[in-house]
């Protein structure tokens, strides 16, 4: 590899950047270098969604052959570009004529001081343009779920995505977008040099492994929805940077006998997908997963390998027996999930080897109950104060297996291994359960921080394992779940 | 259905819309920077009190790209950013007050370079304790401003006397702003000691003020704009001084334009919130649940230094009544001192506690006696104004039109909310784990500021020979619609189309001594403003073509962009250009000062407000008892904004205020550690509420009426009231935790599940107790 300069596609020509660093935000590229100021800094954190514009990227399955996704600019690095087109608020009405989706906002009075307005413009265009017929209310706020209002309370914002559709479409051509990336996918991979920071991205997961041997002490990006506020947030000096996006061997999910294989560069919206059609009850935990544009960057693969004690993916995933691939050089081995984490911010991961896959366990037989919750303050784009994960397999009316996994409850994600052995070889009755909730009490010693008490913590893991009673085992007639309630 | 009054009354889209979703709007950060301009950001001390023994810059200054370094003493003027008393520094000297605070200012040549270089400094403190809680405050008798009784009757003897009573103690938190766009100033220097800043305020004259004394110059060489800003809501009246300082002085001490944009978390760590308040309460009534007597404790966390929790906690005794008459009444205002972030403005200014603090006493009485909620408010509703029992607030002043009856009828009537009572009730029977809860609530806000003296406004019209109008005021835009209105208002009068209106940036070198836009008062006080300056230019115009025409000027009539006089039509632009070279002023200004208030700052008594605006809203809430998660299944809202100037800015006022007063009660919590330190400072942490907290069922409507005075084309205020409708879904979460618990409830706010779960007692019984 060879050193060159980013290439993205923008405002219709192919941009060519150098001279700045590696871990330049494409936030700050847009306002400060390219004078482009109608995408705003909310938060600076993918949590406001003010930043929001829309990636294309070469997708032979999408429409025109390319894909558009909507994510949160503030902790994009710009040589994550590299290969892509970069859309934003200004390129929707180019030519003085507002889109629908603008003309929508306006006629619903969606905006008010209008400084959240271009990052819901970008979502709803995002969303516009990947489908033909109106959203219902339920997609639109899965859509707008990373974007907030704090002026309108989003009931204009909600009825413009619908009223969109009643004016005649337009649709984007995506013809030239895709034949200028075609172009680029012609370049080497990037080697990009930006002040002290070095961005590679290699193509293929041998390339990695090699890269990644060669330069252990490198950071390995994927959707940078952590990693991006380590410089915007905590302002550090990043090593050289490994970036995954570009592999396309990372981003695939395989349908084995019995395992669902997921690809580490699979993103979070692609692999919840492919869980939901396995298992429905991931389906609540999908939607309340961060929000749509970081769902839209970052992977499966960054949540588990970052380990953080509160990832929403693993308790279930740890639950349900899932296991990751793991690759040094050439080499590959598989360990259990929850054997990957040994303490806080403390993995299994050896210098120089890398997430390559997870191997999730399919749909189990009839008798095999799982479910996965998150327990925040605020339904969406929360972090968990509680996540569980419950795995219980039934035979004869005795517990022949169970899998119990928490966040939140420790410094790891981790298996309650005392509540597990409460149930495991029991009757499985009301009886036992209430016995197994007694027993986190010896697995967990949670903290009180500002999502929630220790004291919150250890009821509701109990009381979430007394739900699964409820819904699984307990015969209950009656709704055990605020989405199943309505006026 | 209301009569359309051509442009007034219109559901006009907001003035700046197409230009929102388009990306043009410019916000001050979006301005471009003249060559050489520099970047600071504040340096700030980790320790709640203390006093700095020594302060190590040295890193500080090596940072490539610092180009000064200032503390306290480069200030050449004032260092104090303190809108009423002189006690909030622009940098501490010596003596830290609260986690955070800035004590130094960096200036960079980049916003990175700054950030980075401010984290780098080296302190020894000597701590001192730190008063973190009201709690703490009262014990302590800890006060940034003396206490404050209002008392009328003998709430003792009616105490006493009562055949019912009931005591309580509740904890209310605060509320951060969290505008979409943070605090930001630009200063640039201009010639002959002069100074212009674009700002993002909602208070440009104290800006002002703050910089001129800061510089120790005189007013008339600082000038500062705003042309709109990214959400205010209270939050950049007297906060956005401390920025428009620090960029001044770091312009004047470097002599380039400086820009101070402050980044998220220092936003919400620097500057003020909301109130948060310990109310405590012994109250007497009789066994309908008509309140006899009340004793009332207001005690809220005023942070470091006075800002202006004067006025607001002034505004929540006023406002202790909601829409009930309090017959023998004594309230004790508590405006403690604490060694946190100087609390602050924001929408209802101490209104919402006021009325958060009554209605948790009614919910309480109700509880007691085993009645609906509502039928006690109906019971305590103030009289009829014609008559002359219980229609005087507890502050002297006399309800004149209470509508709120009438209003809590029509809602109560087409919300269902008797038959819906029934439906819960049964659902609750037979639902062990989902509980839902509901209540309708009204809502009574006094309009003017309580400073008698601030209630006044100016505005320039300027009509040029092509017959176009320019015009600017006193007010800023912060999304609530004001340029709209003043727009339409100025349409009205010379008949024009909106779009021969355009308004210019709010400046102080165009309109002088302005008030800030708060206190929900913009449209009424600008709009008579500008309303007055169109007036008198339009009574020349009438003058000019009546007296050609032989008739009477009143008679001339301006009409769908034409002026009639008599036989004779001509175009406005046609009349402007032959008024102009007649020699005829085609530009004025207008003044307006609200009449018939008044008001006694220290007996509290008086007239404070010209009128009350009035509202309802139902909520309905289901909660889940094993994690304390809660959701609004449906809210309805009728609302009073007297004769609507435009119904659509209303309602988008009314919702949005809904929604932001329910976020404040649930999902809005502000969290210290044990050392002073806000661990909730950025959206990962803090949640106001997103998308899906929408109410799925969510009718809102204008209630029919006009104002009873004179107000601008005889409508009501919107900015703040509504903000109190969200009181509703605190109290529907109480419903459903009384329908958990079968009692009575003591629940916190903000009801987070967490708050919740203890409510109902889940945190000591667990639920397979159950």
């Amino acid at each position: 590899m060879s050193a060159r300069p980013i290439q993205f596609y923008f405002r219709g020509a192919i941009q060519q950047i150098s001279g700045l660093p590696a871990t330049r935000s494409v936030l700050q590229w847009l306002r400060d270098e390219a004078s482009a100021t109608g995408t705003k800094e909310g938060c600076a954190e993918g949590d406001c969604g003010a930043c929001t514009v829309v990636i294309g990227e070469r997708d032979d399955s999408a429409r025109g052959g390319l894909k558009l996704t909507a994510v949160n600019a503030c902790i994009q690095f710009l040589p994550t570009l590299d290969g892509k087109a970069l859309f934003t608020v200004e390129d929707l009405a180019a030519d003085g004529e507002l889109h629908p989706v603008q003309q929508a906002m306006v006629d619903c009075h969606g905006s008010q001081c209008g400084f959240c307005t271009p990052g819901f413009v970008m979502s709803l265009w995002a969303d516009y343009e990947n489908r033909a017929a109106p959203p219902t209310r339920e997609h639109t706020l899965s859509v707008l779920s990373g974007n907030l209002c704090r002026c309108t309370g989003y009931r204009p914002i909600i009825d413009a995505a619908a009223s969109a559709y009643g004016k005649p479409r337009i649709e984007f051509d995506r013809a030239p977008v895709r034949a200028a990336l075609d172009q680029l996918a012609a370049l080497p991979p990037l080697e990009y040099h930006g002040e002290s920071t070095r961005f590679l991205a290699p193509r293929t997961v041998d390339a990695l492994a090699h890269l990644h041997l060669a330069q252990p002490d490198a950071r390995l990006l994927a959707g940078s929805t952590d990693v991006g506020l380590w410089v915007t947030k905590q302002m550090r000096t990043l090593p050289d940077l490994i970036y995954l996006g570009a592999i396309a061997e990372l981003r695939t999910i395989d349908r084995e006998t019995d395992h669902l294989v997921i690809g580490a560069g699979v993103t979070l919206n692609d692999a919840f997908a492919a869980l939901v059609a396995e298992h429905p009850a991931w389906r609540e935990l999908a939607e309340r997963f961060a929000s749509m544009p970081i769902r839209n960057a970052g992977t499966l693969g960054g949540n588990i390998a970052n380990g953080s004690p509160i990832g929403d993916s693993m308790p279930g995933l740890i639950a349900l027996g899932a296991s990751v691939v793991l690759q040094r050089g050439e080499a590959t081995r598989e360990i259990a999930l929850e054997d990957l984490y040994l303490g806080y911010q403390r993995s299994a991961l050896q210098s120089g080897e890398f997430v390559r896959a997870i191997r999730v366990p399919c749909k189990p037989t009839a008798s095999s109950l799982f479910r996965t919750w998150k327990v925040s303050k605020r339904a969406d784009q929360d972090i968990a104060a509680v996540c569980a994960g419950v795995a219980v397999t039934i035979n004869a009316d005795v517990v022949v297996s169970a899998r119990v996994a928490f966040g939140g409850m420790a410094a790891t994600p981790s298996r309650a291994r005392v509540c597990e052995a409460a149930l495991t070889g029991m009757a499985w009755s009301a009886d036992t359960v209430r016995s197994a909730m007694q027993a986190l009490d010896a697995d967990f010693t949670p903290l009180t921080d500002m999502r929630a008490s220790a004291d919150y913590r250890r009821v509701v893991a109990r009381n979430l394992l007394w739900r699964f009673w409820l819904e699984t085992g307990g015969e209950s007639t009656t709704p055990t779940r605020l989405a199943e309630v309505s006026a | 259905m209301m009569v359309p009054r051509g442009v007034i009354g219109a559901s006009l889209p907001h003035e700046s819309a197409h230009v929102h979703v388009s990306g043009r709007a410019h916000y001050t950060d979006d301005m471009p920077l003249p060559t050489g301009a520099l970047h600071a950001a504040f340096g700030s001390a980790p320790v709640a009190h203390g006093l700095i023994t020594a302060m190590d810059l040295s890193a500080v200054r090596a940072v490539p790209g610092v180009v000064k370094v200032l503390t306290a003493a480069d200030i050449p003027g004032d260092n104090n950013c303190g809108p009423v008393l002189h006690d909030d520094p622009i940098l501490a000297d010596g003596l830290v007050q609260f986690w955070g605070q800035p004590v130094f200012l960096v200036v960079a040549t980049s916003h990175d370079a700054a950030r980075r270089a401010a984290r780098l400094a080296k302190f020894e403190f000597e701590t001192r304790p730190a008063v973190l809680t009201a709690e703490a405050a009262m014990a302590a008798e800890s006060w940034v401003l003396p206490p404050v009784e209002v008392r009328r009757g003998d709430a003792v003897g009616a105490l006493a006397s009562a055949k019912y009573r009931l005591q309580g103690v509740v904890d209310l938190g605060g509320q951060e702003h969290f505008y979409l766009e943070g605090q930001i100033a630009i200063a640039t220097l201009r010639d002959d000691d002069t100074i212009h800043l674009n700002v993002s305020t909602q208070h440009p004259t104290e800006m002002q003020h703050m910089v001129a004394h800061a510089l120790g110059w005189r007013a008339h060489q600082v000038s500062v704009e705003c042309r709109r800003m990214g959400g205010g809501f209270g939050g950049k009246e007297s906060q956005s001084s401390q920025i428009s300082c620090a960029a001044a002085l770091a312009a004047w001490h470097t002599k380039r334009p400086v820009k101070m944009r402050l980044d998220r978390d220092d936003d919400m760590t620097i500057t003020g919130k909301r109130h948060d308040f310990r109310i405590e309460w012994n109250v007497g009534f009789d066994a309908e649940g008509r309140i006899e007597g009340l004793a009332l404790t207001l005690a809220s966390r005023c942070g470091f230094s006075a800002d202006l929790s004067g006025p607001i906690n002034d505004r929540t005794i006023f406002h202790a009544d909601n829409c009930y008459y309090l017959d023998a009444v004594a309230i004790r205002s508590l405006r403690c001192k604490t060694h946190t972030v100087s609390n602050t403005a924001f929408r209802g200014f101490g209104g919402p506690q006021g009325m958060f603090a009554i209605e948790t006493i009614i919910d309480d009485i109700a509880r007691h006696l085993g009645r609906d909620p509502l039928d006690v408010r109906r019971l305590n509703f103030y009289g009829d104004s014609r008559g002359t029992q219980r229609n005087v607030t507890h502050y002297g002043m006399k309800v004149e039109d209470n509508i709120a009856p009438a209003l809590v009828e029509q809602l109560a009537r087409e919300c269902d909310y008797a038959a819906r009572r029934v439906e819960i009730a049964r659902f609750n029977a037979s639902s062990p784990v989902i509980k839902r809860g509901l209540a309708l609530v009204p809502v009574k806000f006094g309009i003017s500021f309580t400073a008698t003296m601030y209630n006044q406004a100016g505005a320039q019209v300027a009509v040029y020979s092509d017959g176009t109008v320019l015009l600017t005021h006193g007010g800023t835009e912060m999304g609530q619609g004001l340029y709209t209105k003043i727009r339409q208002i100025v349409a009205h009068e010379f008949g024009l189309p909106v779009e021969d209106v355009r308004l210019s940036p709010t400046d102080t070198s165009r309109v002088p001594n302005t008030s800030a836009t708060a206190a929900s008062s913009g449209t009424d006080l600008n709009g008579k403003a500008a309303q007055a300056a169109a007036q008198a230019i339009r009574a020349r115009l009438a003058t000019f073509i009546a007296a050609r025409n032989s008739v009477p000027p009143e008679h001339v009539v301006f009409a769908g962009g034409r002026v009639i006089a008599g036989s004779e039509i001509v175009a406005f632009r046609d009349l402007a250009a032959q008024a102009y070279r007649a020699r005829i002023q085609l530009w004025d200004a207008g003044f307006y000062a609200t009449p018939k208030i008044h008001y006694d700052p220290h007996t509290m008594m008086g007239r404070p407000f010209y009128y009350f605006a009035y509202g309802a809203a139902c909520a309905e809430v289901a909660l889940d008892t094993l994690t304390g998660e809660s959701r609004v299944l449906r809210a309805d809202i009728l609302h009073d904004v007297g004769r609507s100037l435009n119904p659509a800015i209303d309602i988008g006022q009314i919702e949005g205020g809904f929604i932001q007063g329910m976020g404040w009660l649930t999902s809005e919590e502000l969290w210290w550690k044990p050392d002073g330190r806000l661990m909730t400072h950025a959206p990962s942490t803090y949640k106001i509420p997103a998308v899906s907290d929408c109410p799925p069922v969510f009718n809102v409507k204008l209630f029919e009426g006009e104002n009873v005075e004179d107000a601008i084309h005889k409508s009501k205020a919107v900015g703040e009231p509504p903000l109190m409708l969200g009181l509703s879904v605190f109290f529907a979460l109480r419903d459903a935790c009384a329908a958990a618990t079968g009692g009575p409830v003591a629940l916190s706010a903000p009801a987070t599940p967490e708050a919740l779960l203890r409510a109902i007692g889940g945190l000591e019984t667990p639920a397979e107790a159950a």
